[in-house]
């Protein structure tokens, strides 16, 4: 397969953008994607020092495969959230999910909301926050009596469940 | 007009009362929420906006705490009203950009403040005397679940409240405390405190907001991380931070007393004689001078003026209260004139 842009050399790169659920291919040899990419860089303000986050470290892997995405219901692209570091809806975070929940991990430390839950979420739905907040205030004080193996048991079922809750 | 009550009263988070207000002006707890399946302010059109503004003006008419509140869009406002709003520290500066939709609500008291269709649908602000975290967040609570009752704000289960900015997910809620800190300046500690403020994941700003030098040696500390903790984990942590400041800064001041007294009341009466006498004077003098002062009423070397006072004119003392108090515009160099003589005016001076 040869490069979409110069038409001569052999395509290794892959571009995948997703507008509205429609798909579309990008196919680009190394030194065009390269180029692309040097375009979308210079165009990344401040904002995208924090928006950066999530991708740090992997911009390699990101030249092989960048996925372009956009949130269906407000239109904002991930790229211009990049540039400016401001979401357009909440449906932003269903459609940013993967990017997000990195980028979440990396500003806070954590991928979990333990704080109050509005009045209309039901009883239920508000006990499992609750576990999670019961569980980590247990480990933190498994860890201040130097009980490290109870520590690692309970950090184990926190992540568990909230590997659960990313779903 | 509208804003007229506000100019001859001072907020009730400047009274310099309440725990540690010796050292902590005021805490501040800022809560941000949105309405689900609506766009946010930035993303929305006027028609949104609009949609959104009236959406929850209709619940809030509903709601006791706001039953006392004024009501201002921001459309409605000139110039310097605006900037007399943000100078109270009821809003920000970006609130104060002209647009659709955008409103602000604010208490008599003015220790309620919510900005409708900022970056957020809604910005609530609860601000108290003193080191007062706790009771912020309790009101803020009751006026969020109050609103919540009607409004279906955007959250999820694993992030908690959807922001407009990820730093502000989870809880999306900022809680901060406004330090005054002229003994660890004075003694060059200050770079020391903040470096630790920042390596414990808070932030450090001024007293102006955002963006700002710290000038006057007014220090606001703030939590940075709103998820992985709950509210009530958040402020006790801040809790814990501030007062250990506020030992640092004590210890600061009785050394500063110890070593040299005679130079420290020299420093302080000096300053609270400028200000008493002078015709002329820039608010960058008038904050340093006013810091001092307010530092020798909290040794207890000022006797004859109150901390309320001297807390009430580092905010009178910015350019939109001085052409509020005058009724008219002033250029940079009437207002150092009319600065000078509210200043005389408020401390007896000649």
């Amino acid at each position: 397969m040869h490069c979409d842009v110069c038409g001569k050399k052999k395509a290794t790169v892959h571009l995948t953008e997703i507008v509205d659920e429609q798909i579309s291919e990008m196919h680009l040899c190394e030194s065009c994607a390269r180029e692309k990419s040097a375009q979308m860089e210079q165009q990344f303000g401040l904002a995208d020092l924090l928006a950066g986050l999530s991708d740090f470290g992997k911009q390699e892997k990101d030249v092989q495969s960048k996925v372009k995405i956009r949130c269906s219901s407000c239109g904002l692209s991930y790229e211009d959230f990049r540039k400016f570091g401001r979401l357009g809806c909440s449906e932003c975070y269903d459609a940013f999910k993967t990017h997000l929940s990195q980028l979440l991990k990396k500003i806070h430390g954590a991928n979990q909301h333990l704080g109050k839950t509005p009045v209309s979420v039901p009883k239920a739905e508000k006990q499992k926050i609750e576990d999670i907040q019961s569980m980590k205030n247990e480990l933190l004080k498994a860890i201040h009596l130097e009980q490290f193996e109870k520590a690692a048991e309970l950090r184990d079922k926190i992540r568990e469940i909230e590997k659960r809750n990313e779903g | 007009m509208i804003l007229d009550k506000f100019i001859n009263n001072t907020g009730q988070w400047l009274k310099g009362v309440g725990d540690y207000s010796h050292i902590v002006m005021s805490s501040r707890i800022r809560l941000a929420r949105n309405l689900a399946f609506k766009p946010f302010p930035s993303k929305a059109k006027k028609k949104d906006l609009v949609e959104i503004l009236s959406l929850i003006e209709e619940v809030m008419n509903r709601i006791n705490f706001f039953k006392q509140a004024t009501f201002l869009k921001i459309n409605d406002l000139d110039m310097i009203e605006k900037q007399f709003l943000v100078e109270r520290h009821l809003m920000s500066h970006e609130h104060a950009e002209p647009s659709e939709g955008k409103a602000l609500v604010v208490s008599d008291e003015e220790n309620l403040s919510v900005m409708i269709n900022e970056e957020d649908h809604l910005r609530i602000q609860l601000m108290q005397s003193g080191l007062n975290l706790d009771e912020c967040w309790q009101i803020a609570n009751s006026i969020d679940d109050a609103l919540s009752k009607k409004l279906d704000f955007a959250y999820s289960l694993q992030w908690g409240y959807l922001t407009a900015c990820p730093t502000n997910t989870g809880t999306a809620m900022r809680g901060s405390v406004m330090l005054h800190l002229p003994a660890l300046v004075m003694t060059k500690q200050i770079n020391k405190v903040l470096v630790a403020v920042t390596k414990l994941n808070f932030a450090s700003r001024g007293f102006y907001g955002e963006g700002t030098q710290a000038s006057g040696n007014f220090f606001q500390i703030s939590n940075q991380v709103s998820m992985g903790y709950s509210e009530r984990d958040v402020i006790q942590n801040i809790n814990e931070l501030i007062r250990q400041i506020i030992e640092q800064e004590e210890q600061a001041r009785q050394a500063l007393l110890v070593q040299n007294r005679p130079m420290l009341e020299d420093k302080i009466f000096r300053s609270y004689g400028i200000l008493k006498n002078a015709h002329i004077i820039s608010s960058q003098e008038t904050i340093e001078l006013l810091s001092m002062v307010r530092l020798g009423i909290d040794l207890d070397i000022v006797k004859d003026v109150d901390r309320k006072d001297i807390n009430a004119l580092f905010i009178m003392i910015q350019p939109a209260h001085l052409q509020k108090i005058e009724g008219k515009k002033l250029s940079a160099a009437a207002r150092d004139t009319k600065r000078a003589s509210v200043i005389r005016q408020k401390l007896g001076g000649n």
